[in-house]
């Protein structure tokens, strides 16, 4: 770095701590990923065609997920339904 | 009772090579029977940085299908009794690694050699799996930067999925972190992951850092692992990690930015 730098430079942003916080939510859902049972994913994919026989549904509006309570295992199935207009759109 | 140490960290160019080359010689140095495979079929790589390209008859594959024997196709160092390499094979034979064939090889080993360093490729495909497979021990290595981190935390879970040790309940491999191309300066603004932000990440022991320098391009340009380079930091870092390694408690050094002077200030480096 020599004197000219000095009136071009910029203030370097402290990136460090976003890409730690990012890492620490991408890393705890992996786990989570990792840690789960295997047939998670399978589970997903039959419980998708199931109701998408009857709604017309998206894989992203499907959300499944396994957390741990201590020795409690809880299954959140959360789907979300279309609007009305496209419920009707299907059924015809 | 000979030990295996697996190098491995997901993500490429973070320096597998350079730390497997540099932590065998060292180990070697201090007398210990050591031999470093090359577990990057098709990419062969270690043979350059530890300078002995040329010397190359036979490959692990080689070994591997019984067309050579281990003796043919180990390379002595030039200039360390202790220390060969077994290097990888040119041409890309996926089928050749199976758990067995290579554990044959490895067992083999075992009655000649002290320390077995696994140099694994990048990924998470066979070869690398094949590498952390028999492990009793691992070096994980990890540059400041965010892919870098996540890559590592993969392959500790591989570590404690895949490897032999996890299959038959053993007692886990021991994981030691490894930091390459730190940068004290840029960690001390903000702008790069600091030592203490990674080992937080990744939850494992801290066994070496390599601060970045141009010896390291230096020594692979010369196929002479970089920790024969007694001058340099990453040398003199290099050199503490297999302190570290060996059970000698040293504290870490180059952990702090370089003070520049008025006058460096002013004028440039």
């Amino acid at each position: 770095m020599s004197i000219f730098d000095y009136f071009k430079r910029k203030p370097t942003k402290a990136t460090a701590a976003i890409a730690k916080e990012r890492l620490h939510i991408v890393m705890a859902h992996e786990h989570r990923v990792a840690n789960g049972p295997d047939y998670l994913p399978a589970l997903k994919r039959e419980l998708m065609e199931v109701i998408a026989k009857y709604v017309h549904i998206q894989r992203k509006d499907i959300k499944v997920n396994l957390e741990r309570h201590g020795d409690c295992e809880i299954l959140e199935l959360n789907i979300a339904l279309p609007e009305d207009d496209e419920k009707t759109a299907t059924a015809n | 009772m000979s030990r295996v140490i697996v190098v491995t960290s997901g993500k490429g160019g973070v320096g597998k090579t350079t730390t497997s080359a540099s932590f065998a010689a060292g180990l070697a140095n201090r007398g210990h029977r050591t031999v470093v495979i090359d577990f990057d079929i098709g990419l062969r790589n270690l043979d350059l940085l530890m300078g002995c390209e040329r010397r190359v008859v036979y490959d692990f594959v080689n070994v591997i299908n019984e067309e050579a024997t281990l003796k043919q196709a180990l390379i002595r160092d030039k200039n360390d009794n202790n220390l060969h390499i077994l290097p990888a094979s040119q041409t890309r034979d996926k089928d050749a690694f199976t758990e067995e064939k290579v554990g044959n090889v490895i067992n083999e080993l075992r009655d000649s050699f002290d320390y077995i360093v696994c140099d694994s490729p990048a990924g998470i495909e066979k070869g690398a799996l094949m590498a952390l497979f028999y492990a009793d021990e691992a070096l994980i290595v990890t540059n400041p930067e965010i892919s870098s981190v996540r890559d590592s935390d993969r392959i500790l879970g591989m570590l404690s999925a895949k490897s032999q040790r996890a299959i038959e309940g053993e007692e886990p491999i021991k994981e030691h972190l490894v930091v390459t191309r730190y940068s004290p300066a840029r960690a001390e603004t903000g702008e790069m992951l600091s030592l203490d932000d990674i080992q937080e990440l990744l939850g494992i022991d801290l066994v070496g850092v390599i601060p970045e320098s141009k010896a390291v391009l230096q020594a692979s340009n010369s196929g002479v692992p970089v920790i024969r380079d007694e001058q340099s930091k990453s040398g003199q870092a290099y050199q503490d990690m297999v302190s570290r390694f060996l059970g000698e408690d040293i504290p870490m050094r180059f952990l702090d930015a370089e003070k520049k002077g008025f006058l460096k200030r002013i004028f440039g480096a």
